[in-house]
C-alpha cells in the first residue's frame, strides 16, 4: 500500500490556494526548516469571514497536502468556525496521514490559527487607537 | 510513460543470469547443505562454488568467507563480534561519523555493553582523514570500522592508508564495503583490512544475502548460536538459493566490472555537471571526483527531498533522499550533517544512483523533468520567497 491516501496525493499533486496575498489581514507561520516542515498562511478577512486563504509550504508531500486541505476547509468560514479546525480534523478530511507524519507535517491548522490571531491582534490595536 | 530507475543504492535489480542460476535451488535441489546424503551434497556443492566466486571477487581465500543474511548482518557481526572477541584486551572502538546505521547502531550497542566508542569526523566531502583515526587509537582499542564508500554521498574513503596505521598497531580493522564490493575493484589484501562486509543486492544479486570476509586467524564472537554452519561462526541453515545468486552475481561483477564502470561514469558525470546548471542553487554532495561510478547526489536549496521524490515518481523516475521527512525516524541524514551541511539544506537531499540498465536517454529525460519539478516546489516554498525578496531587496 502506498504511504499516502488518494486524497493526500490529490492535494499534493494539485494543491489548492498556493501563494501569497498582497497586503494580507493576517499572517501565521508555523514550524521551521530544521525539523523539516514550515508553513506560512495568509488570510483576507471580510465581515468576520475568511474571504481568502493562501499558503506557502516548505516540506514533504504530507505538509503540502495538509496546507492545501486547511486552506480549502477554512475558506469562507467565520473566524470562530475556522479556529475550530484541528490537526485531527485535517487528517480525517485527508483520509488519514501516516502515523509518523501526524505531528511534524500536520501544522496547517496551527499556522492558520496564528494568522487569525495576528488579524485579531491588529484589529485590537486599531480599535484602541 | 518512460520509466527510469535511479535508486540502485537502495537495491539493484536481479540479473536474469543470476535468477536462472538460483532457480534449481528453489526447486529440485532443496537438500540441507549440512545433510550427509546426496540431497545435501547438491546444495553444499553449489554453496561452496558460490563461496569461491565471492572469494575471487575480493581476492580472498574461500574459507575466509562467511555467508550472512544481509550487509546489515555482516556489519553487526563484524562490529559486535570482533569487539567482543577482543574485550580482554580492551573496550575501545573507533568508527566514522558517516557509517551506515548497521555499524553506528552496533557501536551504540557496544556502548551499552561497557565499550567506549569514538567517532571520527569527516570533511565537507565526507572524507575520513587517516590522521584523525591515528589520533584516536589507544592501547585498549580493539576495533576500527570505517566504510569503504558511503552509499549516500558516494565518497570513497582512504581505506588502504587507514589500514597502514591500524596494522602497525595490530588493531583489527573492519570495512563496510557494501557500496563498493561488486561495483569497483575491491581486493582485501591490497586494502590491508582484517574484515570486510558485502551484500548481494548491491551488485545485481538477490536481497537477503551478504557475506563477511574475515582474515584467517582473526577471532570473532558469533552472534547466532546453534549448529556448526559456516565454520561454527554463523549458525542456521544457509539460504542456498540466495547464496548461489550471490555467487553468480559476484562472478559476473568480476568479469564485467571494467565495462560497467566505463558505462556508468560518463552518465554520472553528466548528472553531476548538468543538473546543478539546469536547476540552479544545487550543491553536489560527496567528493566531486573520488566517488562511486554510478553515484550522483545533491542538495537542492529551498525545497524538501520527499516532495521532489514523489513528483519525480509521478514522472516515472525513482530516486531517494536523505531528508528528515523521507526517513521513518524523521531525522535529517547523519551523513550530511556530519559533513557540515545546515539542516535546511540537508532537507533538499536527493540521490540518483545509476545502474546497468540506464541509458544516455534516461539522463536526458531526468534533466528535462527535474527543472519544472524543482520550480513548482520552489514556487510553493516560503524559503524561496524569502530568498528572492532578499536578493531583490539587496539590488
Amino acid at each position: 500500500m502506498p504511504i499516502y491516501s488518494e486524497k493526500v496525493m490529490d492535494h499534493f499533486m494539485n494543491p489548492r490556494n498556493v501563494g501569497e496575498i498582497e497586503n494580507p489581514d493576517g499572517i501565521g507561520e508555523e514550524g521551521n526548516p530544521v525539523c523539516g516542515d514550515m508553513m506560512t498562511f495568509y488570510i483576507k478577512v471580510k465581515d468576520n469571514r475568511l474571504e481568502d486563504v493562501k499558503f506557502k509550504t516548505f516540506g514533504c508531500g504530507a505538509a503540502i497536502a495538509v496546507s492545501s486541505m486547511v486552506s480549502e476547509m477554512a475558506k469562507g468560514k467565520t473566524l470562530e468556525e475556522a479556529k475550530k479546525i484541528t490537526p485531527r480534523l485535517v487528517a480525517d478530511e485527508l483520509e488519514g496521514l501516516p502515523k509518523n507524519k501526524f505531528h511534524c507535517s500536520n501544522l496547517g491548522a496551527q499556522a492558520l490559527n496564528k494568522a487569525i490571531d495576528d488579524y485579531l491582534k491588529k484589529q485590537q490595536k486599531e480599535g484602541g487607537k | 510513460m518512460r520509466e527510469v530507475y535511479l535508486d540502485n543504492a537502495a537495491t539493484t535489480p536481479l540479473l536474469p543470469e543470476v535468477r536462472e542460476a538460483m532457480i534449481p535451488y528453489l526447486g529440485d535441489v532443496f537438500g540441507n547443505p549440512s545433510s550427509l546424503h546426496d540431497w545435501g551434497d547438491g546444495s553444499r556443492e553449489a554453496m561452496e562454488t558460490a563461496r569461491d566466486q565471492v572469494a575471487q571477487l575480493i581476492g580472498a581465500d574461500s574459507d575466509e568467507i562467511i555467508f550472512t543474511g544481509s550487509g546489515t548482518e555482516s556489519n553487526n557481526f563484524a562490529v559486535k563480534g570482533l569487539a567482543l572477541a577482543q574485550q580482554s584486551k580492551g573496550k575501545h572502538v573507533v568508527v566514522s561519523a558517516i557509517e551506515h546505521f548497521s555499524v553506528l547502531h552496533s557501536a551504540k550497542t557496544l556502548g551499552k555493553w561497557g565499550f567506549e566508542v569514538d567517532e571520527v569526523p569527516v570533511d565537507k566531502y565526507g572524507v575520513v582523514d587517516p590522521e584523525e583515526v591515528r589520533k584516536r587509537l589507544r592501547k585498549d582499542t580493539v576495533l576500527v570500522s570505517i566504510m569503504h564508500a558511503n552509499g549516500e554521498v558516494g565518497t570513497i574513503e582512504p581505506i588502504k592508508e587507514i589500514a597502514g596505521i591500524t596494522s602497525k598497531l595490530k588493531v583489527p580493522f573492519h570495512t563496510d564495503a557494501v557500496a563498493t564490493a561488486g561495483t569497483i575493484p575491491v581486493d582485501v589484501r591490497e586494502l590491508g583490512v582484517d574484515a570486510l562486509s558485502l551484500a548481494g543486492n548491491q551488485f545485481y544479486g538477490p536481497k537477503g544475502v551478504g557475506a563477511l570476509w574475515l582474515r584467517k586467524g582473526v577471532r570473532i564472537m558469533p552472534l547466532l548460536d546453534g549448529g556448526i554452519q559456516e565454520g561454527g561462526r554463523r549458525a542456521g541453515t544457509e539460504n542456498v538459493p540466495a547464496i548461489v545468486g550471490l555467487g553468480k552475481a559476484a562472478e559476473l561483477a568480476k568479469t564485467d566490472m571494467e565495462s560497467r564502470v566505463k558505462r556508468l561514469t560518463p552518465l554520472r558525470d553528466r548528472l553531476l555537471k548538468e543538473l546543478p546548471r539546469k536547476v540552479g542553487h544545487v550543491v553536489v554532495t560527496g567528493h566531486p571526483q573520488n566517488r562511486l561510478p554510478g553515484h550522483a547526489s545533491f542538495c537542492v536549496e529551498f525545497i524538501e527531498g520527499e516532495a521532489m521524490l514523489m513528483l519525480l515518481n509521478s514522472k516515472g523516475i525513482a530516486v531517494s533522499s536523505g531528508s528528515a521527512c523521507t526517513s521513518r525516524a524523521l531525522k535529517a541524514s547523519h551523513v550530511l550533517i556530519a559533513m557540515g551541511l545546515p539542516h535546511e539544506l540537508a532537507q533538499g537531499s536527493i540521490l540518483l544512483t545509476l545502474g546497468m540498465d540506464n541509458t544516455p536517454e534516461d539522463i536526458d529525460y531526468v534533466l528535462e523533468m527535474m527543472p519544472p519539478i524543482v520550480d513548482r516546489l520552489r514556487q510553493m516554498s516560503p524559503l524561496y520567497a524569502k530568498f528572492t525578496k532578499t536578493v531583490k531587496g539587496g539590488k
